[in-house]
């Protein structure tokens, strides 16, 4: 029996409880078990029914994939695990938060280039931007990657957020 | 009908509610409400252990051969994290635990006041799921999901952390009858197109084997009988796990012993070379699969387990069915009756030739003389001396359980209670206090070795206090038996650190404790000193002196498979390959 050994990489969407402990659960899941997590966020997602939306983007062979998914789903304060790799076809986003100082052709480069990424000014100094990117996460890591020689001096990213596309609920 | 109740109360109501009737406990700052309100009831017996190690373990005998929740009540700080071997152990396991904590008040948690720790950070890795109680009014919803959650689906230790202030102050109580779980509902009926495809595969195979595991004890004394129809309909030779022993009587002629590690030849080498493998509660443990890419390499794999992350984690089953055995069970008999399937009667015939082949190496043997006594042969006359009884047997951990699961054969689930996931030295003990607590008039046999008992030895002043008549079975021969053998198997026969040096007189410290003491060293003195310690009244330690240097065979070394194991009688300069000694 050949195991297969392809790395992939999976979108996971959790909705849990949102009690305390939650998040602690499923990082301690990884955590323990040794899986990787490239991403994850994690927000209120209904006030009303206490439930939180944890997406996840982890990679591993796809016996460790299905591993994850039923592990998450195990844990008592889960509602449901959606591969939303292979369980649907969806949207991803992710927005950062990116600050370049400097000043003169590099500061009009910047800005030029952020025009390209309809990444918005959301703060300015005479010497410095911080802006607003949202998009696939290949997309940040491109606009990162243009302005480091602008003099990038600072990024935060949400981690991906996504959902399936079509009428259908979670 | 809502009623304002103190948080202590509510907790004793809701125990009762639940048809808690003992509580294994140790007292202290963070519990003391707990403890006054236990005080002033007599519905619930409270037994007091020595350390809450204990306290778990015995937990665990009474929840294993029961089928009911066991219930432990511990203080902060030191009482919760003495409890946390116990909680691991009964997660590995899957044994139904119910562990209240006592916290500091709400307003010290995180302030490192006396006696406090992170209970739910630390408990949360060992418990199946776990809650910090931070207002009165959450603890009945609480207390009674606790017990649905340790109870249902794959059963598993739970943990309720409960502030000293929450014990004090006064909240709503409700019965059991109104808690629904927002979230947790496992499946417990298999998808019935796998078990139709299950039962096809099964009608066909040629070489079929069924190997099932602690699922079918939990799974209740249903999924027992069950499995003991649908098995001698096909006809089909049966093996199972450490943890599965007794769903399947040991006395029938389509038992092959357990397997694994330790199991017999038959039942490793039926497991090697089938083309059906019908896994029902078992979940491929390594101690039973060996080397992996070396397991059943020829057959396909049914595996029916009630926790879907079982399924496919370590071994690639070709149908997962997702339930509960009985319920499974019941499913695939009646669709094998209704479909009317026959086995393959001479493939099957030859299969069980080829069976009794390897049964007729009689892998299990051994050779007694009249100076010393084999610790095989112990627990032979142990089996012999007591079988006419309702005898319960508790093990601790290494040779000695071993020996104790291939030489003392069980007719009947329950009636085995070891420690087989997390290997806890110091399980036994405990262990047979809490079977003895629920069952009191029936024979209750620790198998121990002569270090393992020392790690709960505390308890004997329990069994004492409640007058439980244990008996503590040592098997001694003054060596942490396992890890020498692997010492000689791995490392040349250095013995680093494995002599139990400066061992108690047993029989001393039984009398020490007001317990009686007996012991046997020779072959001829066994049967009496047997028979005394199952006559005696009350506690009784028999300190049984055997053969220092044998070693439990047959035995899969490490890193090997199924059908490369070593026998008793060729066990002479036997090694580990270099991949297996990176194994445990």
């Amino acid at each position: 029996m050949k195991k297969d050994e392809t790395i992939e990489r999976h979108t996971i969407a959790v909705l849990v409880d949102n009690e305390a402990g939650v998040l602690a659960r499923v990082i301690g899941l990884f955590s323990g078990r040794g899986y990787n997590i490239e991403s994850l966020t994690v927000a209120e997602v209904d006030q009303a029914e206490h439930t939180s939306r944890i997406t996840i983007v982890t990679v591993g062979t796809p016996m460790v994939i299905e591993q994850i998914k039923a592990q998450l789903d195990r844990l008592v304060p889960v509602h449901r695990v959606m591969d939303l790799t292979v369980e649907a076809n969806s949207v991803e986003r992710e927005m950062a938060l990116v600050k370049v100082a400097g000043t003169g052709e590099r500061r009009v480069e910047a800005l030029r280039l952020a025009d390209a990424f309809r990444a918005r000014v959301i703060d300015t100094t005479h010497t410095s931007f911080i802006f607003e990117v949202t998009g696939a996460p290949t997309k940040i890591d491109a606009f990162i990657g243009l302005m480091r020689p602008l003099g990038l001096v600072d990024v935060s990213r949400t981690g991906v957020v996504a959902i399936a596309r079509g009428p259908e609920a979670m | 009908m809502a009623q304002e109740l103190t948080g202590a109360e509510i907790v004793i109501k809701a125990l009762v509610d639940q048809g808690v009737d003992t509580i294994f406990g140790y007292p202290g700052g963070a519990v003391l409400p707990i403890y006054d309100a236990l005080f002033q009831q007599n519905k619930i017996r409270h037994i007091l252990v020595r350390h809450e190690q204990g306290a778990v373990h015995a937990a665990e005998g009474y929840a294993r051969s029961t089928g009911k929740p066991g219930v432990v009540l511990v203080t902060s700080g030191p009482g919760a994290t003495n409890a946390v071997t116990g909680l691991t152990d009964a997660l590995m396991d899957s044994i139904p635990i119910v562990c209240l904590t006592g916290q500091v008040a709400t307003h010290l948690i995180g302030s490192d006041a006396f006696q406090e720790c992170d209970t739910v950070g630390i408990t949360r890795h060992c418990t199946k799921h776990n809650w910090l109680v931070k207002s009165p009014q959450e603890l009945t919803r609480v207390m009674h999901e606790a017990f649905y959650v340790a109870t249902h689906g794959r059963p598993g230790p739970v943990v309720i952390d409960i502030p000293k202030d929450v014990q004090f102050q006064k909240g709503e109580y409700t019965g059991p009858q109104n808690v629904v779980h927002r979230t947790y509902r496992p499946k417990v009926k298999g998808d019935i197109e796998k078990i139709k495809q299950a039962v096809d595969l099964i009608a066909n195979a040629k070489k079929p084997v069924f190997y099932t595991g602690g699922g079918i004890i939990n799974s209740g004394t249903v999924a027992s009988q069950l499995l003991r129809e649908f098995v001698r309909l096909t006809g089909y030779p049966i093996t199972s796990t450490l943890m599965g022993l007794g769903a399947y009587p040991a006395s029938d002629k389509q038992w092959l012993g357990m397997l694994g590690m330790h199991g017999t030849f038959e039942a490793n080498n039926a497991m090697h070379d089938c083309d059906v493998l019908i896994n029902i509660g078992a979940r491929f443990d390594d101690r039973v699969t060996g080397r992996l890419d070396a397991f059943a390499p020829h057959s396909k794999k049914i595996h029916v387990d009630i926790d879907a992350s079982s399924i496919n984690k370590n071994v690639r089953v070709d149908i997962g069915i997702i339930g509960d055995c009985a319920h499974v069970l019941e499913d695939m008999l009646r669709i094998w009756k209704s479909k009317a399937r026959r086995p393959d009667k001479d493939a099957l015939s030859a299969w069980w030739k080829q069976i009794e082949a390897w049964r007729a190496r009689k892998s299990l043997s051994f050779k007694t003389n009249d100076d010393i006594i084999k610790p095989q042969q112990a627990i032979q006359r142990l089996y012999e001396l007591s079988k006419h009884r309702e005898t319960y047997i508790t093990t601790e951990v290494g040779q000695h359980q071993m020996w104790a699961a291939q030489h003392f054969p069980f007719e009947q689930p329950n009636r085995w209670m070891t420690s087989g996931g997390l290997g806890t030295m110091g399980y036994g003990f405990p262990a047979a206090i809490g079977v003895q607590i629920a069952h009191p008039d029936a024979l209750v046999i620790d198998i121990a070795g002569e270090a393992s008992i020392q790690m709960c030895i505390q308890e004997l002043s329990t069994a004492v206090q409640f007058m439980l008549p244990v008996k503590i079975f040592i098997i001694n021969n003054e060596y942490m038996g396992m890890v020498r053998q692997w010492q000689e198997l791995l490392h040349e026969g250095r013995y680093s650190h494995s002599y139990s040096d400066s061992l108690p007189d047993f029989v001393k410290l039984a009398e020490a404790y007001g317990a009686t003491g007996i012991r046997a060293s020779k072959p001829s003195e066994l049967d009496d000193a047997i028979k005394r310690m199952i006559e005696v009244p009350g506690p009784v330690i028999l300190d049984c002196v055997v053969d220092k240097f044998e070693n439990c065979y047959p035995m899969i070394p490490s890193g090997a498979a199924h059908n490369e194991m070593i026998l008793g009688d060729d066990a002479e300069g036997a090694t580990v390959s270099e991949e297996g000694k990176m194994l445990v």
